[in-house]
């Protein structure tokens, strides 16, 4: 039953139109304002365009006018669901321009605080995705497991989904004093909840039939488009920016990489980018043990934040491991107060780009699940 | 026998006959309200969050509350709409669900029509659900909707088939189509019930695979017929419209709903007649008084209820040619294995 | 052949793991907080609304520059040194402030007015639920003097401006003539 299938069309036998479907701004999933053009053929697509730009708010021009720290606000909101790890590769671009080296208490806070946001984000990820599929319970059950994390967050920086909370050398307020029990805590929590969604959701015999085997994306197309994260390593590449080319100190943690081995149908289906996404969230866990037990508890995290960020004159392309994904930062900066151009390579723009591609040939109701599988953000899509 | 015992208290026909045809509205009316509410608590509970609250006492008001709420909306007709059509299609909907009502024997005592095919006639009366929907599917003029009710109707007719296996094998069981007879049959312990072999010798133990094989079956069909999850593509996702309910509004599509709850309680009492024993009580004759034996009927459907609102909200849906699969190509091969077992059992016996 | 009966077992088995998890949530506690009768507690350091001490504001305009969509308003009069009060915490008080204005339409609670305050005027409070009918009951002023006290103080300002000034004037004439005499001998 769920053997791949090769549909070709012979349009000359068939004298039936094909029908442009609108699949419009609004949505029932949540993956925001998104159109796509569908064009069917009775029940299988044959193309598909998206039409983006619905959410698209300048951030990159209003960048230009602003001071160096006042742009990170912006930035939280380009991917909304995990916005430490948005702030990270800017920071970091600067702090390499300015010749900063942060004290190991930060580099520990900003490891826990980006891995603690990495479960949130594929928390909802596989959320929204069994919602596409029909199954409204594992929705709940995860946001109500995200609700601890952001509890945390909240505690820590005083906001619980756009956090402003990285400064130029190190972070904006000192940890609390019940810190990392707290975050032991979430973390034996998600442990113990986790598998359940395997059992409810992942290993459901329904869910497999409707996934196993849809969205193929082979290697060579993930890596031509230009897919990153968990996209890419669905389809049985070994690439993750954290081993490849370790920034911070993701080199002390001992973590495995999780790539998809077509378990339930190829490799590159959207069964395999879904399990990819839960597995990671086990890693994250890992990482984040490792980093409580290492991190010195003494040190003020606001020693080697500079009085005046002013970047010297000069390019820079920062880029850190997104949820989704690569995100890079292209800062020119000539010298002033205002960096000069910031340009952002948004992980959920190219990993869109790819939608035509591996949808083609399918039914109209795999089309949502593969879109669900790519788990897009309208925030870094249209910036 | 209702209409007996009413008819001799009453000497007016005319009236004997509509206060018997009220009776079971009344009920249907009351189980509707309690299985809204059911559903929404259930659904809440399951996902470890409240649900209503507000209305009544700890929420429950609600279904009141949204019966009110469907009375006073305003009631839109679309310009190119079939008229004629477009407004008797809930209605024929949920006459074909209530007219199962008249052979459903709540005791051996309050039947209102105690017919020989009680069965027969159960099962063909509720293919008019299936006129209903197509009709409201047409009628609305839209094309999204037209998709929706075909999809509808190829679901609904493809797990007919199954369905009818099911309740031929019993049948043939039971050697009768009358309800209250195959109920009869089935008193005693609950070993005694169909779904454990029916009474019989004690080397029935080796057929009880096929029986509960079977009833597996008729339970899977029968979610498909009342379009729940997993097989709620048509309300669900048909082209990301509501199907062939999108064009209604107000009273009507309060209709749709109620129609669709009671073919709930339609099929969840045939799977308690058929497999589970009907008004018996399960433990022979303790607690097998005249006024006990509807409640245990009404405590079995109940639960068939329950279970359908369970799978709900556990199951993602299924893909439309995969659930066409799973009817012709499991569901009916497997009918006919359980069939051809049970049938070996009987000429044994 | 296998695989067929395979994937109807499958199927069998996992639903019904499904359903015992989904039984099992059925009757564990539900995590829900019904508000408004209850609420969440939130962190102090929330930021929340914001609120302005008039009396520890000096009107330096670090706040205004620091706001990334420039939702505050700040205008001041220079004080006279020397005949005005201190603020609250006992430092010199440099300027009057006449009108201080936070949109909170506009406020993106990022919290980057709070930190350059040097006298920890502006802060965060834990206050959510401040909803208005209106866009311009926004607009909240924490600081607006009255037009006659603007009045006066500017008249106070100029009056000590044009007593620094004599003050400046005679103290040159009283240079100059002394040159002159220095010349002169």
């Amino acid at each position: 039953m769920g053997e791949k299938r090769k549909i070709e069309i012979d349009y000359s036998q068939l004298d039936s139109e094909r029908m442009r479907l609108n699949v419009g701004p609004q949505h029932p999933s949540t993956h925001g304002v998104l159109r796509l053009e569908v064009e069917l053929d009775g029940e299988i697509v044959t193309d598909v365009v998206p039409h983006i730009g619905y959410l698209h708010r300048c951030f990159e021009k209003h960048a230009e006018n602003m001071e160096y720290p006042q742009v990170v606000p912006y930035i939280d909101r380009m991917d909304y669901i995990s916005s430490m790890n948005n702030e990270w590769p800017y920071i970091m671009g600067i702090e390499k321009l300015m010749g900063i080296k942060v004290p190991e208490k930060v580099e520990y806070l900003r490891v826990i605080v980006a891995e603690l946001n990495r479960i949130a984000n594929h928390q909802i990820a596989i959320a929204t995705f069994g919602l596409d599929a029909g199954a409204f319970t594992p929705l709940l059950w995860l946001f109500r497991d995200r609700e601890y994390i952001l509890a945390i967050l909240e505690k820590l920086s005083g906001g619980r989904l756009l956090y402003n909370y990285f400064r130029v050398g190190g972070m904006a307020n000192d940890i609390y004093p019940t810190f990392k029990e707290e975050v032991l805590d979430v973390v034996k929590q998600i442990r113990k909840t986790m598998p359940e969604i395997l059992d409810l959701l992942i290993n459901n015999k329904i869910f497999i039939d409707r996934t196993a085997n849809v969205g193929i994306l082979p290697a060579d197309v993930a890596i031509n488009y230009g897919c990153t994260g968990p996209m890419l390593r669905g389809s049985g590449v070994n690439y993750d920016l954290r081993r490849t080319e370790p920034y911070s100190i993701y080199d002390r943690f001992d973590f495995e990489v999780q790539v998809g081995k077509g378990e339930m149908g190829t490799v590159g289906d959207c069964w395999d980018r879904n399990i990819v996404r839960y597995r990671e969230v086990l890693e994250s866990c890992k990482i984040i043990e490792q980093a409580v037990q290492q991190m010195p508890t003494e040190g003020d995290i606001k020693e080697a934040i500079p009085k005046k960020v002013r970047a010297p004159k000069g390019e820079i392309y920062c880029k850190a491991e997104n949820p989704k994904g690569e995100l890079g930062f292209y800062i020119v900066s000539d010298g002033k107060n205002n960096p000069y151009r910031i340009k952002a390579r948004a992980t959920s723009f190219n990993n869109l780009s790819v939608l035509p591609e591996i949808s083609k040939g399918y039914m109209f109701a795999d089309l949502i699940m593969i879109l669900g599988s790519i788990d897009i953000v309208l925030g870094e899509v249209d910036r | 026998m209702e209409y007996n015992f009413i008819h001799s208290l009453i000497d007016n026909t005319i009236l004997a006959i509509i206060l018997i045809t009220l009776l079971p509205l009344g009920f249907v009316v009351i189980y509707a309200l309690i299985a809204i509410l059911g559903e929404l608590k259930i659904a809440s509970f399951v996902q470890e969050r409240l649900g209503p609250m507000r209305t009544g006492w700890k929420g429950t008001m609600q279904p009141v509350a949204e019966v009110v709420k469907l009375l006073q909306k305003e009631d839109i007709t679309p310009d190119a709409a079939d008229k004629p059509l477009f407004n008797l299609a809930p209605f024929l909907m949920f006459a074909g669900a209530f007219a199962g009502f008249a052979v459903i024997p709540f005791s051996p005592f309050f039947i209102p029509a105690n017919i020989e095919l009680g069965l027969f006639y159960l099962f063909a009366i509720g293919s008019l659900a299936v006129i209903g929907l197509v009709m409201g599917g047409w009628a609305s003029n839209n094309k999204y909707s037209l998709l929706g009710a075909m999809r509808s109707v190829a679901q609904i007719i493809s797990y007919e088939v199954p369905a009818a296996m099911a309740i031929l094998t019993v049948a043939m069981m039971a050697n009768s189509l009358n309800l209250n007879e195959i109920s009869a049959n089935q008193s005693g312990w609950f070993w005694n019930w169909y779904i454990f072999g029916g009474p019989g010798p004690i080397w029935k133990i080796f057929f009880i695979p096929f029986t509960i094989g079977i009833a597996l079956i008729y339970l899977v069909s029968s979610l498909a017929e009342t379009n729940r999850t997993p097989f709620d593509i048509p309300e669900g996702e048909s082209e990301i419209v509501a199907g062939y309910h999108t064009e209604y509004s107000g009273m009507k599509f309060a209709m749709f709903f109620f129609a669709e709850y009671a073919n709930m309680f339609i099929v969840a009492s045939i799977i308690s007649y058929l497999f589970f024993g009907g008004w018996n009580s399960p433990f022979g004759d303790f607690l097998n008084y005249w006024w006990m034996q509807p409640i245990w009927f009404i405590l079995k459907s109940f639960f068939f209820v329950f279970v359908a609102i369970w799978l709900r909200w556990t199951l993602p849906r299924l893909r439309v040619d995969q659930l066409m699969y799973m009817s012709w190509k499991v569901l009916l091969p497997m009918s006919f294995l359980c069939f051809l077992v049970l049938g070996i059992y009987m000429m044994l016996i | 052949m296998v695989n067929y009966f395979k994937n109807i077992w499958l199927g069998i088995y996992t639903v019904l793991v499904g359903m015992k998890l989904t039984l099992i949530h059925l009757f564990q506690r539900n995590v829900t907080i019904q508000y408004p009768d209850e609420r969440y507690p939130i962190p102090d350091n929330a930021r929340n609304r914001l609120y302005l001490d008039p009396d520890l504001c000096d009107a330096c305009n670090r706040c205004v520059r620091a706001c990334p969509v420039k939702c505050i308003t700040v205008e001041s009069i220079r004080a006279v040194p020397g005949k005005t009060p201190s603020l609250k915490n006992g430092d010199k008080r440099n300027m009057w402030v006449t009108l201080y204005q936070i949109d909170f339409a506009k406020c993106c609670f990022c919290g980057l007015c709070t930190e350059p305050c040097p006298t920890n005027a502006i802060n965060h409070t834990t206050e959510f639920e401040y909803s208005s009918y209106k866009r311009e009951d926004l607009i909240y002023t924490f600081v607006k003097m009255s037009d006659e006290e603007k009045a006066q103080k500017l008249k106070e300002l100029e009056e000590w401006q044009a007593s620094k000034k004599k003050a400046a004037d005679e103290a040159k004439a009283k240079e100059d003539s002394n040159k002159k005499e220095v010349n002169k001998e």
